[in-house]
């Protein structure tokens, strides 16, 4: 019971730093929810905010290896072109069930030799390949704002909701890449 | 009763009793308000460059030139050149707010703005529109 060099990656990037994000996230989320006004003694607040702070900077840190991981070591095996044999894009890809190394992730999904596959690329690897960069923006202002005002939060609603606002919308924009990520590794995994 | 935050001049301050016993100093806004704003000026540039690169050939040859021979193509560059101006941006704005309140509402939902248009350049259905 192995994994090869890809496979492991792969599974850097998407299970365990994945999962470490969403861990993050809902611990996270739980604390900035909870900080508000008479919900928490002083020494409440002194025992939430330390494990706020780390699990604020931790789904921020988890977020940024996930994206270089995935963009800089994961994404070249699936964007690589193998399947071109002179005029024919796809001659790789011929009798294809699965990507091989004649046939990468992409030229796979768009050579449509395995059903109709051309979406997967053009939607959802288009999509999860931008818009996860947002992840790792939002998780550090968030983290910033989260450890610059620290208890101050309870006191300022408006500002906390905002927070939370930034907080889920690097959860969302994690979730389009996990998603994605999930489905194109079943449809068409890195070999 | 903490009439520190009783009488903060922030608009969205609320009484919190439970704060008095933390001593807590006032903080000004504008560090906070070049966060918000930056964020969504990072994501308003990771859609421009993408929906950019989909309209202009030389701007996704610009794009491609930042994956150092990686095999990311234009996603280096569209990644990394938003990161950039993110991070630019932010420093830029900390030092110019750092002691100063800035309406944060309105910084925040300038940012918002620009996430969302970001949100959108990022959107395979809209920056196909422009496929030629």
């Amino acid at each position: 019971m192995e994994f090869n060099s890809r496979e492991m990656w792969a599974v850097i990037h998407g299970l365990i730093l994945g999962t470490l994000f969403l861990l993050a996230f809902a611990g996270g989320l739980a604390g900035l929810w909870s900080l508000r006004p008479g919900f928490m003694t002083t020494a409440g607040i002194k025992e939430r905010m330390g494990r706020l702070y780390v699990g604020a900077w931790v789904m921020a840190a988890a977020s940024w290896a996930a994206v270089i991981t995935g963009t800089w070591i994961v994404y070249p095996w699936y964007r690589v072109k193998l399947a071109p044999v002179g005029e024919d894009a796809y001659a790789g890809c011929v009798d294809a069930i699965l990507p091989n190394t004649s046939c990468s992730p992409r030229d796979f999904l768009k050579s449509n030799v395995s059903g109709s596959t051309e979406t997967w690329h053009a939607f959802g690897m288009e999509w999860k390949e931008h818009v996860t960069w947002a992840a790792p923006i939002l998780a550090t202002a968030a983290a910033f704002l989260i450890a610059y005002y620290g208890p101050r939060l309870i006191a300022r609603p408006w500002l906390r909701a905002a927070v939370i606002v930034m907080f889920v919308g690097a959860f969302a924009a994690a979730v389009v890449g996990g998603a994605f990520g999930a489905f194109l590794n079943k449809v068409a995994p890195i070999v | 009763m903490n009439t520190r935050f009783a009488t903060d001049t922030k608009h969205d301050v609320e009484v919190a009793p439970e704060l008095a016993g933390l001593n807590l100093v006032d903080k000004p806004d504008g560090p906070a308000a070049a966060a918000m704003l930056s964020a969504g000026i990072g994501i308003f540039m990771l859609g421009f460059f993408t929906t950019g690169a989909v309209i202009s050939a030389s701007l996704k040859s610009f794009l491609a030139w930042w994956e150092w021979g990686q095999g990311v193509g234009p996603l280096a560059g569209k990644s990394t050149v938003a990161v950039i101006i993110w991070l630019v941006s932010w420093a830029v704005l900390y030092f110019v707010w750092k002691d100063k309140d800035v309406d944060l509402k309105k910084m925040f939902y300038i940012g918002l703005g620009l996430g969302l248009l970001g949100a959108l350049g990022m959107f395979p259905p809209f920056f196909e529109l422009f496929h030629s």
